[in-house]
């Protein structure tokens, strides 16, 4: 952990260190996202819930951002979309200036693959695979050989301080631990944006301040790294916050110091 | 994703996941050796009443001396004395006569009481010649049967049935012994095999002579060369109705009838258990197709449950697979890689579990298993199909699902 830095999480030693020339989205001009007006409403029976109600949001590369909010005011909706694991009703969504609504069900899923990757509040790692096996899976979509895999996957859980835990199962692991092996996961693929989905929901304070310092790595190695919690200290890491409730925006960044309401 | 890597992952996790795979290869395998056994059971059941039928002599045709026409006056020759002779007989033995006609038995039977030593026994007294054994379907136990040479030397020799040797010489070893037939000695040569008894008569309780010795030695008078009737044997049953032809044109010419309704014999053919044999054949295959149907349908619904819960509960999974840049086809094809290597070794072993039981069974119990490649085949191909069908659809929906959808599933 201690060795941890910006040059560590280069992981692909052919590229150089600085990630967004890899990801090819120049810092100039094109954000990474850029969402306008974006609308999600769920239907249930007869009855429509609006979850997102008119969200615009450019995020910049290289950005640290939170997304604030109670829960229920839309935020996991967002970075559901945001991440290309749903579809907005309503509004746009660019994506490094490519509009997500018509790619299609293949490159969204190269997307998903190569360019973002995701930390869930609830791990979502395989359980009948091994640790390394886990963070190897999107290696595996992504068309990698084997060989490479299995370096890259135990290169990546090294960065994570799981480097003696390869061969352990999830069930075999602490909630700190599994988050780990999902950080690892999220960036074995080397993706330009992570998305992290209340990251230290079911962590004790220790290892959620474990993860928040390696979603701060990633940030430093060049990543624009999107998180959402509800917690204003979690919140606090970032480097610029939004808050959501009721399925917009409230107030920029400024306004988090204030807390929540 | 290359398709080695697919077949790679489909494969893991049928490893990865033991209970789930042990628990539905074993659904697969009792659906398929319960369709094995199923199917086997009928036809063997078939195939007996088939070969029993076979055994009454499905080609035999009977002639017998009398008149059944229905036209008035006197008929000559029923009653008193027979119409068929041993002439007869012989001229229906002649292939250039009867090419139609494989063997031809004339009997002539009496009621007669034999002696063995002290003990006595009253038998039907059977005088015939060489086809009789081949002509009524029966085999030797041990000994000889009678040979031409001991018809044309009025040989003084006997062929018990089983039942009649039992009674005669209990269970010593009647073959070289002595019996007195009408109080002729004659010489024991064989035991014919046991064949059951009809509901008319006990085949297994008869002696056999020389027919030539019975009308020497036994009948003897004016009626030495009368038949009681002419067994004859068709060379196949689809010859059947040809023998028939020929026998009754051959007999007419002979007793020199030219209207076929004033004969003075009958013969009878096994038409009716024909008949009742081609019903029961019809009955059971109608029957097994339902049985195979039926079993085919339980074992597809069970392999169809197995797969939908082992594909619904891994929903999850599937969204969590996609979010991490799995295509449909991707997800599609691992699952078909599943459903396929369990339906395979399900299938597989199925056919191994329902061969072995099919040969084992037989030795508890009294009925004989067919062992059918059309079932073997059928049941694995059906349980395959079932299986990768209900395997890949469900978890092709789920993988056209957005992502997040199939995360949040319960």
């Amino acid at each position: 952990m201690t060795e941890l830095g910006t040059a560590d999480l280069s992981f692909d030693d052919t590229q150089p260190v600085r990630i967004d020339d890899t990801a090819a989205v120049p810092t100039s001009s094109i954000p990474v996202i850029d969402i306008e007006n974006v609308h999600k409403i769920y239907q249930t029976g007869t009855l429509e819930v609006a979850a997102l109600r008119g969200i615009s949001l450019t995020i910049s590369s290289g950005d640290y951002v939170a997304l604030m909010g109670p829960s229920g005011s839309g935020k996991s909706t967002l970075m559901h979309i945001l991440g290309c694991l749903d579809v907005p009703t309503r509004g746009s969504y660019l994506l490094a200036g490519e509009d997500v609504s018509t790619m299609t069900e293949v490159d969204l899923a190269d997307v998903r693959n190569r360019r973002i990757g995701f930390v869930f509040q609830q791990f979502n790692l395989l359980p009948s695979l091994s640790a390394w096996r886990n963070v190897e899976l999107p290696l595996i979509y992504g068309g990698i050989d084997r060989s490479e895999r299995k370096e890259r996957a135990m290169a990546a859980l090294g960065r994570v301080g799981m480097g003696d835990r390869v061969e352990h199962r999830p069930g075999e692991l602490s909630g700190g631990q599994q988050q780990r092996v999902a950080v690892a996961r999220a960036v074995v693929s080397n993706p330009a944006l992570v998305l992290a989905d209340e990251p230290t929901g079911n962590l004790d304070s220790v290892s959620a301040g474990e993860v928040l310092n390696l979603l701060a790595e990633l940030h430093d190695s060049g990543r624009t790294v999107v998180l959402i919690t509800h917690d204003a200290d979690v919140a606090g890491a970032a480097s610029s916050s939004f808050r959501i409730r009721d399925g917009q925006i409230l107030a920029p960044a400024a306004a988090v110091a204030g807390g929540l309401a | 994703m290359k398709l080695l890597e697919t077949f790679r992952t489909g494969l893991e996790a049928v490893i990865s996941h033991r209970l789930r795979s042990t628990l539905t290869v074993l659904g697969i395998m009792i659906g398929i050796t319960a369709v094995i056994l199923t199917v086997g059971l009928g036809e063997g059941a078939q195939q007996q009443v088939g070969s029993a039928i076979s055994s009454l002599g499905a080609n035999l045709l009977i002639v017998s001396p009398g008149s059944t026409t229905s036209s008035t006056g006197i008929r000559g020759g029923a009653g008193s004395a027979s119409t068929l002779t041993l002439a007869n007989s012989n001229v229906l033995a002649n292939k250039t006569v009867a090419p139609d006609i494989a063997g031809v038995a004339p009997v002539v039977s009496a009621s007669e009481s034999l002696t063995a030593g002290s003990t006595n026994w009253t038998t039907t007294l059977v005088g015939s010649n060489a086809s009789w054994m081949s002509v009524r379907g029966r085999s030797m136990a041990e000994g000889r049967f009678i040979s031409g040479h001991d018809v044309q030397t009025n040989a003084a020799v006997v062929v018990l049935g089983p039942t009649t040797a039992s009674q005669l010489f209990g269970g010593a070893d009647p073959v070289g012994q002595t019996v007195d037939v009408a109080g002729t000695p004659m010489s024991v040569i064989g035991v014919l095999t046991a064949e059951g008894s009809s509901s008319t008569t006990n085949d297994d309780d008869q002696a056999i002579i020389p027919i030539t010795t019975a009308a020497t030695r036994i009948i003897g008078g004016t009626s030495r060369n009368n038949l009681s009737s002419i067994y004859i044997e068709a060379t196949s049953s689809q010859t059947l109705s040809a023998a028939y032809q020929e026998a009754d044109n051959a007999l007419l010419s002979l007793h020199g009838i030219t209207t076929a309704t004033n004969a003075d014999f009958t013969i009878t053919s096994q038409q009716s258990l024909l008949a009742t044999a081609t019903s029961v054949d019809k009955t059971l295959t109608v029957l097994l197709a339902g049985i195979a149907g039926i079993s085919l349908l339980v074992g597809g619904i069970g392999v169809m449950n197995i797969m939908l819960v082992s594909v619904t509960e891994r929903i999850r999974e599937i969204g969590l697979r996609k979010a991490l840049g799995a295509t449909p086809r991707v997800i599609r094809r691992q699952f078909l890689v599943e459903a396929s290597v369990l339906g395979l070794v399900g299938g597989m072993l199925g056919a191994v579990l329902g061969l072995a039981v099919a040969i084992i069974l037989p030795h508890f119990i009294s009925n004989p298993i067919a062992i059918s490649a059309a079932a073997i085949a059928g049941s694995i191909v059906v349980a395959i199909g079932i299986g990768v069908a209900f395997g890949v659809y469900p978890a092709s929906r789920a993988a056209r699902l957005a992502p997040i959808d199939a995360l949040r599933s319960e």
